[in-house]
């Protein structure tokens, strides 16, 4: 047996000399690393507010900007990593941090993103004077919150759903808290965590665009990307430079779509196998899985995780069940503290936050705002609807046809990444050509990139049908409308919820930008909450930006919690399959 | 029979119920564990046998006495001390290789000593060729043999097992019993003890060298018995018939003496923690015994969870158990014998009959003036005399019987209790 191995192991090296493949991997490997050098130079560049930097409509020179905000990208996710692994998991294993750490996640959720760059970005020039890496954390920190609450919220979540024999046998065998962490709590997150990292980056990018291109009180700071593109494109009214970048974003986007595989890897930590969607087939993975250094590389890689698992220093480093009795105390003694402590917290905003309304803002304004916040409420309304009216009997149609949906999911999920932004302009000139209401057509603009949510949901729901039951109600001969009445549509309920949510959340993200559009010299407003953020933005008028994006954060909370919620308990609770 | 093992004295757990009680699970065990030793823990679900494992195990805490093991405190898991679970609690995401090496990795032992060690625990326990295999592709009798090298590879001198043949179909959990009893027989393990819980006689008689029967509510020692028969055991020697149904008596008797057999299911409280039956299950054993072959008369069934089912069978005077013999009563047969309807009619008598809980229900149902009541009130009732999870399972089982007895209606979606059937 023994005898058999070693030969077996000896042959496998010898036969270790790098494949062509290996040399296509190795340029893939170092052109990385080369472009994060290149891209790190070019953040720390030296840069006095209000000096333009010049952005080349010249479309050889898109792939550098694309690269730019790729990496921008990229850096926000690292920290998005940062900070899921330390605020969630803090909060799954102590209950004070959570009872404060959860409820301000969720609040942080509902903030409308681009309000986070009105609102840090003065702040991050001042921490960077005379640099461009101000502007460039603003960007960073904008995408940063686009990703980080929702994988935060949801690797919480299933840290505490860790089976309960699962931790038990752990504590059994007495591993330590940092061993715990990486051979428990991660990999039993992982499905989640690299979904929901995916569906994060997703929605980044339209943020990314966004963000590149900021208007401090009035100063335009472009920051050399995608995004800063546009908006040079947009003013000079140039069709062409826009269409390059559209292609552009497409095919940076579609590299993406790469990582798919990664999430079917990931199946293989789920506790249960249910195997129903076909593993993607990617070049990449291909790739990598054809080169033999790079397989070697891997299994280095695994070597070195388990020594990092194994790390000294956090050896015995228990969580231990009882505590002395003179811990308990301390431990009482820090639980007030730490309460009366929050409790003063509390009075002091309290004190500072009406303090600050009463010297701003006078009750016409904050009607006016409310009002305003309504009209942008309505139009999400209408927008979900009519999505849902075309989306749901496509989704179902496609959902039914097992080709088709491996065919249309992927474009799906492949146009919610998106960032329909870049579209925004192209609707100017049309508008002014039928002389068209702005207030009425800019409307369709905040659900083009969210829609597709319902579309994907919907067709995973109907694919999740089990075919039995289709069979039994045909069986039955029910056809038509009772069909769908007592089939398909509670079947699909909870993910429409899913998928509906989703795209309210993304509408209202959106209409920020999408309620004030411009072309050349044209702007384009529409009336509502997002306008008014967005013209006071421009303007520098902080207490305005700060009422206008507490407003939406507080109506995104309110209908969060009156409507989404209790429709999404019980649709899963009522609908769903088990 | 110099010091014991392990020592458990005067353990008693106790958890708060809602606000008001304080509900006793386990009261005043002592036990001695010396080497050499397999000790069966035999109790009725709910008897807090298990907790007794985990409070050993330094798992939970005790509310009161203590547990020493070679001298030392037990309060936090022991090195020394391993443990099998019912359901293999193996990590899905690791090989089977890296799921046995984790308690050598816990125990910071570097990697080459760490692989040859796991090597030669699988190579023992059988799983020779498995090593990079998934947990999931394995099947259930494979996935404990992973939990048992997992336990056995840290060489621990107590050995604790959770219900670990449980989870197993009959075939399979026989083939790792003889296998368990094979290993511990050559010494190969270096283990000097083993406790395991189980709810099945046949089982504890199979393996252990001493079975301490549990009674419930709350959880003390029965009685603790030798067992002197040799391996390997046979279940259909007539000694070991014999053990079965001395222990079953032991089991459904009260201590003291009260040998009233009948009308011992008579008085029940409200709060009386019912057996969790099913109505399917009183049917089908009734018909068994109304077979003719049976004559309404016979041993007591080899079924996986008996208990449950002859006590509701006592309960509902359908059939009675002395001696180890099950024997239908004059309702039971004629029972046996009714259409749907009239069973229906039968079983909705003996309920308001002889389980309070039900009773209960019904009356205030009849009294109110809409004829409903919310299952909170009951969920909560319950909770005064047992946890919130045996509240929960209890009064499921009753609205099953008396939906099935017609009783009273049930939705699932309000929680509410009537007395009307949905139109």
């Amino acid at each position: 047996m023994n005898f058999i191995r070693e030969t077996f192991k000896s042959a496998y090296q010898a036969r270790a000399y790098p494949n062509y493949w290996d040399l296509i991997a190795l340029l893939f490997v170092l052109s990385a690393i080369g472009l994060f050098a290149w891209a790190g130079k070019q953040m720390a560049t030296p840069y006095q507010l209000g000096q333009v930097i010049p952005i080349s409509l010249n479309p050889a020179v898109l792939p550098f900007y694309a690269m730019r905000t790729v990496v921008r990208m990229l850096i926000a996710l690292v920290f998005s990593f940062l900070f899921t692994f330390t605020f969630a998991t803090w909060a799954a294993k102590d209950r004070r941090a959570e009872r404060l750490i959860i409820p301000i996640i969720d609040v942080l959720q509902s903030v409308p993103i681009l309000g986070y760059l009105s609102v840090t970005v003065a702040g991050f020039i001042s921490l960077f004077p005379g640099s461009l890496l101000g502007p460039e954390c603003a960007a960073i920190f904008v995408i940063f919150t686009s990703q980080a609450w929702n994988m935060a919220l949801g690797f919480y979540q299933t840290v505490r759903s860790v089976p309960a024999d699962i931790n038990e046998a752990a504590h059994m065998f007495r591993l330590s808290a940092w061993q715990r962490f990486w051979r428990i709590d991660v990999p039993f997150s992982m499905p989640s965590l690299l979904w929901n990292t995916m569906a994060s980056m997703s929605a980044g990018w339209f943020f990314v665009v966004a963000s590149e291109a900021i208007t401090v009180s009035n100063q335009q700071i472009l920051l050399p990307g995608i995004g800063s593109y546009i908006a040079v494109a947009v003013r000079a009214a140039d069709v062409r430079a826009i269409l390059y970048a559209i292609l552009t974003m497409f095919i940076v986007i579609y590299d993406q779509l790469l990582f798919r595989p990664l999430v079917s890897w990931a199946e293989k930590f789920k506790a249960e196998q249910i195997s129903t969607e076909r593993v993607a087939e990617s070049w990449v993975v291909d790739l990598f899985r054809h080169t033999r250094w790079v397989r070697l590389l891997g299994r280095k890689i695994i070597h070195l995780f388990d020594l990092f698992v194994n790390i000294k220093f956090f050896h015995r480093r228990n969580l231990r069940m009882s505590v002395p009795a003179t811990e308990e105390k301390v431990r009482r003694w820090f639980g007030v503290l730490w309460m009366s402590l929050a409790a003063v917290l509390f009075a002091l905003l309290l004190f500072f936050l009406s303090r600050y309304i009463r010297e701003n803002y006078s009750m016409g304004m904050v009607v006016e705002v409310f009002a305003l916040g309504l009209i942008t409420a309505l139009r999400v309304f209408i927008m979900i609807v009519l999505c849902s009216l075309i989306w749901v009997p496509v989704g179902v149609w496609v959902g039914l046809r097992p080709r088709a949906a491996q065919l249309i999911q992927p474009i799906a999920q492949f146009l919610a990444a998106f960032p329909t932004n870049l579209l925004y302009p192209l609707v100017v000139p049309f508008i002014l050509y039928f002389h068209l209401n702005p207030n009425l057509w800019l409307t369709p603009l905040m659900i083009l990139g969210a829609q597709w949510y319902i579309l994907f949901n919907v067709i995973a729901g109907v694919s999740a049908l089990p075919k039995d039951l289709i069979q039994a109600v045909d069986n039955l001969g029910v056809t038509g409308w009772l069909r769908w009445r007592k089939l398909f549509l509670p079947c699909i309920f909870p993910y429409y919820v899913t998928g509906a949510m989703t795209a309210a959340g993304g509408a209202w993200n959106a209409s920020i930008l999408a309620e004030v559009v411009s072309w050349g010299q044209v702007v384009l407003t529409a009336k509502g909450l997002g306008s008014y953020i967005t013209l006071y933005t421009t303007e520098g008028n902080f207490p305005c930006i700060a009422l206008g994006i507490g407003m939406m954060c507080m109506l995104v909370l309110l209908f969060n919690r009156v409507v989404w919620r209790p429709l999404y308990l019980y649709a899963v609770n009522r609908f769903l399959l088990e | 029979m110099a010091t014991p093992i392990i020592e458990v004295i005067k353990v008693k757990k106790s958890f708060r119920t809602g606000d008001r009680q304080e509900l006793v699970v386990l009261q005043d065990i002592d036990l001695r564990v010396y080497n050499g030793e397999i000790i069966a823990i035999l109790g009725k679900s709910g008897s807090g046998k298990s907790t007794l494992l985990r409070i050993i195990a330094g798992l939970t805490k005790s509310s009161g006495g203590n547990v020493h093991y070679r001298g030392k405190p037990v309060t936090s898991p022991m090195p020394g001390i391993s443990m099998v679970f019912q359901s293999f609690a193996l990590l899905p995401w690791l090989s089977v290789l890296q799921n046995v090496e984790l308690g050598l990795e816990a125990q910071g032992i570097d990697r080459a000593l760490r692989r040859e060690r796991a090597i030669k625990a699988i190579d023992m326990i059988g799983l020779d060729g498995f090593e990079s295999a998934l947990p999931k592709e394995l099947s259930g009798g494979m996935r404990q043999r992973v939990g048992f090298a997992r336990a056995l590879v840290v060489n621990p001198d107590v050995l604790l097992m959770d219900e670990p043949f449980s989870a197993l179909d009959v075939l399979t959990a026989e083939n790792l019993k003889s296998d368990l009893l094979d290993l511990w027989q050559s010494k190969k393990t270096g283990l000097n003890a083993i406790i395991f819980v189980t709810h099945s006689i046949e089982e504890a008689i199979t393996i252990a060298d001493r079975i301490i029967v549990f009674s419930s509510n709350p959880g003390t020692v029965r009685s603790d018995l030798k067992v002197s028969l040799p391996y390997p055991r046979n279940d259909v020697d007539p000694r070991f018939r014999h053990q079965v149904d001395r222990i079953y008596t032991l089991m459904t008797t009260e201590p003291k003496g009260d040998q009233l057999k009948e009308g011992k299911y008579d008085a029940l409280d409200l709060g009386y923690r019912l057996p969790l039956a099913t109505v399917a299950e009183v049917t089908g054993l009734l018909e068994l015994l109304n077979a003719p072959e049976h004559q309404g008369r016979m041993d007591l069934p080899d079924v996986d969870d008996l208990f449950p089912l002859t006590e509701l069978l006592e309960i509902l005077h359908l059939a009675t158990v002395s001696e180890g013999d099950l024997t239908m009563t004059a309702e039971g047969k004629v029972f046996a014998e009714a259409d749907i309807l009239e069973r229906k009619r039968m079983f909705s008598v003996q309920l308001k009959k002889y389980v309070p809980l039900a009773r209960y229900i019904y009356d205030q149902l009849i009294h109110h003036p809409r004829h409903r009541a919310l299952e909170e009130n009951y969920l909560s009732l319950l909770e005064d005399y047992l946890s919130e999870e045996e509240a929960e399972r209890v009064l499921s089982a009753v609205i099953e019987w008396g939906r099935y007895a017609e009783l009273f209606a049930y939705d699932y979606h309000s929680g509410v209790l009537s007395l009307e059937n949905p139109h």
